[in-house]
């Protein structure tokens, strides 16, 4: 039992478990997809990579790769919704819809990469 | 650099992760806290817009109420949003300062640069173990030659000293203890292009050390260390360090050899002088009595090789029983008028003031003038920023144990074969010496000597190889010709010869090179380009072994051949 193991493992299932949230739905319809779930998307991924900086096991930087992955698609999902909905005023469209629900299933799989190699890591490590 | 960075990122996760959170928590807030349009409908803020107010608030910039004048219940938010996030801002920026003020982290930003440092060198280098009097005086010399210098020394401030030194390359320093493995792998120990390692740190068991760990880390990387007494130096050799200098025993033997023999003495100072020392005047200390104040290690040494010499010492010693005085010691420091007249000063041909403090060596030979004007003397310097006023005194000469170990250390090193020249010149006679100085100074007048080594090799000398690989035979006349008119000679002299079956001193001109052949030349310094050119250039060797100019180029080549063919 180590408290900053918990938190960290955490951290990482609440980042899929929320954006999993998030990406269910019909794909383009934007009554089924939150915005404030979007964006404790971002900052949970966000958390889950700055816990994993500095980190120098191979697993570590494997995690670390992975979160950046996910933030990266998932902020992008944001500068979407925010250039269709404040920039470009269009609104949310079913197509600008989809292309943020994809780009956050993009970031999802990126989030369970993260968590299989999580239970890899504790399944290797514990005797 | 990346453990740097990894270091970095490490201590910045709680204020990173206490930023996103505070940055979140305020931009929730804006979100939720009812806003109102101009015209009086309910608005939400929508996180863009949170997400540019938190943004422009956190750092204390603030452009107002965006988009809309804020109601009093968001005013309320956003006082607590700014105070908040500022807070997580300069925690951060805190956080970071000292992080890079952190003496553990510097120290691992310095390994990290020196490391790379070492590694960008590129050309050979020398690690020099050691950054005091000695070693900093060395350094100087080697980067006025070109020679790539890497310095460890366990004193930062020794490190901070080479950074603001000025020197002609950038010299990578780290401060460790040399006499640590691993900071010697740092150092470049195991690189290829280690060329070498020089040991002058201050501690005589440092350097014992030093010399151990290089020889068992890298043996084919040659070692030169600094010793101060004889057990080291017997030690030093034990385990096959490739140079020991104790700068003391040097400077004696030197001393007995110009007591011995003045043209053999010149030929010495003339060859190893570097150029930013003082030429060596031709000195000869004269034989009959000399005293010796100061009966340490230096005094030891001088005493032995001048009684090697056969001429007498009188020896002044303040504590004759600490230091195994031999008997007829003067007791006193030598700076008093009647110790100096005890010791017999009016008939003395000599003086030299051999303790280990400056103001005392000089307040002797001061004393010792007032006495006897006639004396030829020797002061012993302990400190280099005493220089100025060992030149005011005007001695004959000085002994200063860092400008020995460097003018050694650089004879090793920049050619290699002067040291086997003045090895083999100690078994020749002072009548061989005066021929040898007379012809030297022929050569280059008032000016002091340049040697140099001309290796006949791939990259030194391409042509004398072709034409050797042709079995066109080549002497060693042929490259003492002057290139631009072979009816001269340039103005050098052929020292040593160093081939496979042993070395050939002092070779004749007719004698036959051959390939890996080792020469040592000294003479005017352009000679040595001239020689250069000779030794790489096809058309001016064939120009220089047969006085005709061969046309360059294989057309010119073919023509040239027909038309002899055919004349």
């Amino acid at each position: 039992m180590n408290l900053e193991k918990t938190i960290f493992a955490f951290v990482i299932v609440l980042a899929m478990t929320i954006n999993f949230g998030f990406f269910l739905g019909d794909i383009d319809n934007p009554v089924h997809h939150n915005v404030y779930e979007l964006f404790a998307a971002i900052v949970v991924s966000l958390i889950a990579t700055v816990m994993k900086l500095g980190e120098r096991t191979q697993i570590g930087a494997l995690l670390l790769a992975t979160s950046l992955v996910a933030d990266v698609q998932l902020i992008i999902a944001a500068i979407v919704w925010a250039m269709a909905v404040h920039v470009m005023a269009i609104g949310l469209t079913p197509h600008v819809m989809a292309a943020i629900v994809s780009l956050s299933g993009g970031a999802l799989l990126a989030n369970i990469v993260s968590v299989v190699l999580l239970v890899a890591e504790t399944i290797m490590g514990r005797r | 650099m990346t453990d740097v960075i990894f270091l970095l990122f490490r201590r910045m996760r709680t204020p990173l992760v206490a930023l996103i959170i505070t940055y979140a928590v305020a931009m929730v807030g804006l979100v939720l806290v009812p806003g109102e349009k101009p015209s009086g409908e309910p608005w939400h803020m929508s996180f863009f817009h949170a997400f540019y107010v938190v943004s422009y608030t956190g750092p204390t910039i603030g452009f107002g109420e965006i988009p809309y004048p804020f109601t009093e219940a968001q005013r309320l938010w956003v006082m607590f949003a700014i105070y908040a996030t500022v807070i997580a801002w300069l925690y951060a920026i805190g956080t970071l300062l000292a992080i890079l003020q952190d003496p553990a982290f510097r120290r691992v930003v310095n390994i990290s640069s020196f490391r790379k440092g070492v590694r960008r060198l590129g050309e050979p280098f020398y690690i020099v173990c050691g950054y005091g009097e000695n070693g900093s005086l060395l350094v100087r010399a080697l980067t006025d030659e070109g020679i790539r210098p890497v310095v460890v020394d366990a004193d930062q401030d020794r490190i901070d000293a080479l950074k603001v030194e000025g020197l002609a390359l950038e010299v990578p320093g780290l401060c460790a203890d040399a006499d640590d493995p691993e900071v010697l792998v740092t150092a470049g120990l195991k690189e290829p292009n280690c060329a070498g390692v020089i040991v002058v740190s201050r501690e005589e068991t440092d350097n014992l050390a030093i010399a151990v760990a290089c020889k068992l880390l890298a043996p084919k990387v040659p070692v030169i260390c600094r010793a101060r007494y004889r057990d080291t130096e017997a030690n030093l050799a034990s385990f096959g360090t490739d140079h020991v200098i104790n700068p003391f025993d040097t400077f004696a033997e030197r001393f007995a050899m110009a007591v011995r023999s003045p043209a053999m003495y010149l030929v010495y100072a003339w060859l190893t002088g570097i150029e930013h020392q003082p030429v060596a005047r031709p000195v000869v200390p004269p034989r009959g009595k000399w005293i010796l104040c100061g009966f340490g290690r230096f005094g030891k040494a001088m005493r032995e090789r001048l009684a090697r010499e056969g001429v007498e010492t009188v020896v002044v010693e303040a504590e004759p029983e600490n230091t195994q005085a031999p008997i007829g010691t003067v007791v006193g420091r030598g700076t008093e008028a009647d110790t100096l007249e005890e010791a017999g000063i009016e008939d003395a041909v000599g003086i030299i003031a051999g303790t280990d403090n400056d103001p005392n060596n000089l307040s002797i030979i001061l004393t010792a003038r007032d006495l006897n004007p006639h004396l030829f003397t020797v002061a012993r310097q302990c400190r280099g920023h005493n220089q100025p006023i060992f030149e005011a005194a005007e001695l004959d000469l000085v002994l200063d144990a860092g400008t020995i170990f460097t003018r050694e250390v650089l004879g090793i090193i920049t050619t290699p074969l002067l040291e086997r020249f003045l090895e083999l010149t100690l078994a020749q006679d002072d009548d061989w010496a005066n021929v040898l100085v007379s012809r030297i100074s022929a050569l280059v007048g008032d000016d002091l000597p340049d040697s140099w080594s001309l290796p006949v090799g791939q990259r030194s000398a391409p042509a004398m190889l072709d034409a050797l690989a042709r079995e066109q035979p080549l002497r060693l006349g042929h490259l003492l010709t002057d290139p631009r008119d072979r009816g001269h000679w340039l103005p050098a002299l052929p020292l040593l010869l160093r081939r496979e079956d042993g070395d050939h001193l002092l070779p004749d001109l007719d004698m036959a090179l051959a390939p890996a052949d080792r020469i040592l030349f000294c003479g005017r310094a352009h000679a040595a380009r001239l020689m250069g050119w000779t030794a790489s250039d096809h058309s001016v060797l064939s120009y220089v072994t047969t006085g005709e100019d061969r046309p360059e180029g294989w057309l010119w080549d073919k023509l040239a051949d027909r038309r002899r063919a055919a004349g």
